[in-house]
């Protein structure tokens, strides 16, 4: 990663060594995340991801797809831009539908 | 008004204050009926800019470079697009939420609107102006709808997300399937669509454009390391491989937004295509198809827009790098232009003929408008989370 990249990365989430922020993620999720699943995330090229959709996933097994992706789908790996404990709180987020 | 006076002359003195009077009455109703007509407004340089949280449609005036109004209520827009009339009075609106909105510019509301489907992805207009074609995720198909009344003319399911609808010449639409591979052209110019299948495009095509003489018709691939362009002139277009192995023996860097082939750019005789998973464009001779250079970008190309007179490419890129805007210059293939616009660039539009251009900066909230000669801003525009801009010359182009 260079410099620009992790220098916008803090920008957009300043809570990377510490807590989490939850609006910087929760923006996040809504634009970027929507850019595929849409902004309601019920979906687009990308599937729904809406909490029932979601349900058989374990919130680990979640964080994993988010951090490293998943091979040969467009859904990329997030590890260059999140940190662990922000993927975490993704996907608490997702699986509940609302901020951890 | 010609009527009134030819009546006045034609009266007798006698009869002439209650010709009068019944001239004025003939005024006032004139008045009354046809405001259209006493209160005419062009519409060659207005716009739309999709809002797209407040699922609203900012109308603007290119020339003045302001907001001229708001139209509210058509759902979810994000990711939405819209075309227009062939008089550039009318828009249909293709919402995320399968929402299709016919909206009067002029009087700057709503005319109709219809959910025609779950989830959405675009649609096009018909040549003659008398069809409007949606693509749908859900359920995956293309829906094709009287432009006058928006009732359904022709239902083609296709039982799999449907992506890259263009409209091309002899009143047919172009589009393919993402998780089959497959291009289909539909014939409406009939009674009943004609629908002719092409398999073996490749794997996942994710979007398409098509070139404004409607005969070179590319589809991007998610799943392929290169692009498949149709020969639309052809009797019977055959997949033709395009840009093979571009990122061969590079490493796939990861794609946080989807690239654009919308707003196809052919700058003189080249296209210029976003690589996929690659920080570069492509270029590519119309005629031959044949790769002729690459530039490297900033980050991961979302759009690569040709100015309309094809001297200058603009390019934005997706998260995290979506605030920086670069330009290239086309003869020399060379980034001339390097800003930071703002958080969230979306997407722009060049003025018709490409003096200026608007961008949508949705996380400043605002339209920023440029020079495209000396890049200086000209001026901001305040919006709620803006997105696509159009301008009403899109009207007259080809699979736009």
């Amino acid at each position: 990663m260079n410099r620009v990249t992790l220098i916008l990365a803090f920008t957009a989430l300043p809570a990377v060594a510490g807590e989490p922020d939850a609006l910087a993620l929760e923006r996040l999720v809504r634009q970027d995340c929507g850019s595929c699943h849409g902004l309601t995330l019920k979906g687009g090229l990308g599937p729904d991801i809406r909490p029932a959709a979601l349900s058989h996933y374990k919130t680990d097994t979640l964080k994993a797809v988010i951090l490293d992706g998943i091979p040969g789908t467009p859904m990329p790996p997030w590890r260059p831009l999140l940190s662990d404990s922000e993927a975490g709180w993704i996907a608490e987020y997702l699986l509940t539908g609302e901020s951890p | 008004m010609k009527p009134v006076l030819r009546f006045i002359k034609n009266s007798a003195p006698t009869e002439g204050i209650r010709c009068q009077i019944l001239a004025m009455a003939i005024a006032v109703l004139a008045t009354c009926s046809t405001p259209q007509a006493l209160r005419a407004q062009a519409t060659g340089d207005l716009g739309l800019v999709v809002e797209r949280a407040s699922g609203s449609l900012l109308v603007v005036d290119q020339s003045d470079r302001a907001s001229i109004g708001r139209i509210t209520g058509l759902g979810d827009l994000s990711h939405a697009s819209l075309v227009y009339s062939p008089d550039e009075r009318f828009a249909y609106v293709f919402g995320r939420d399968g929402g299709l909105t016919k909206v009067d510019i002029l009087a700057q509301k709503i005319v109709r609107r219809v959910m025609q489907a779950g989830n959405s992805i675009g649609g096009a207009i018909s040549d003659d102006g008398r069809l409007v074609a949606v693509s749908n995720y859900e359920p995956g198909g293309v829906r094709v709808f009287d432009t006058d009344t928006l009732e359904m003319v022709a239902d083609i399911p296709t039982g799999c997300k449907t992506i890259g609808l263009v409209d091309v010449p002899g009143t047919k639409f172009v589009f393919s399937l993402w998780d089959t591979g497959e291009t289909w052209i539909a014939d409406l110019s009939g009674d009943a669509p004609q629908i002719t299948k092409i398999p073996g495009m490749g794997a996942n095509p994710y979007d398409a454009l098509v070139t404004g003489d409607g005969r070179t018709y590319i589809a991007g691939l998610f799943g392929e390391d290169h692009l498949t362009a149709l020969d639309l002139w052809q009797e019977h277009p055959k997949p033709q491989t395009i840009l093979p192995g571009y990122a061969k023996g590079r490493e796939g860097l990861p794609v946080y937004k989807m690239p654009h082939l919308e707003g196809w750019a052919l700058a003189g005789h080249d296209f210029v295509l976003p690589a996929m998973g690659q920080h570069e464009v492509l270029w590519v001779d119309a005629r031959t198809l044949k790769e002729t250079g690459r530039t490297a970008t900033h980050g991961q190309p979302v759009f690569a827009m040709a100015r309309p007179d094809g001297r200058q490419v603009w390019v934005n890129f997706a998260h995290p790098l979506n605030d920086t805007i670069q330009v290239i210059d086309t003869v020399t293939k060379k980034i001339i232009h390097h800003f930071e616009p703002g958080p969230g660039v979306l997407h722009m539009e060049f003025t018709p003929r490409g003096h200026e251009v608007w961008l949508s900066v949705r996380d400043a909230g605002k339209i920023m408008v440029y020079d495209t000669g000396t890049f200086e801003k000209l001026r901001e525009i305040e919006a709620e989370s803006p997105s696509g801009i159009f301008f009403t010359a899109r009207a007259h182009k080809t699979g736009l």
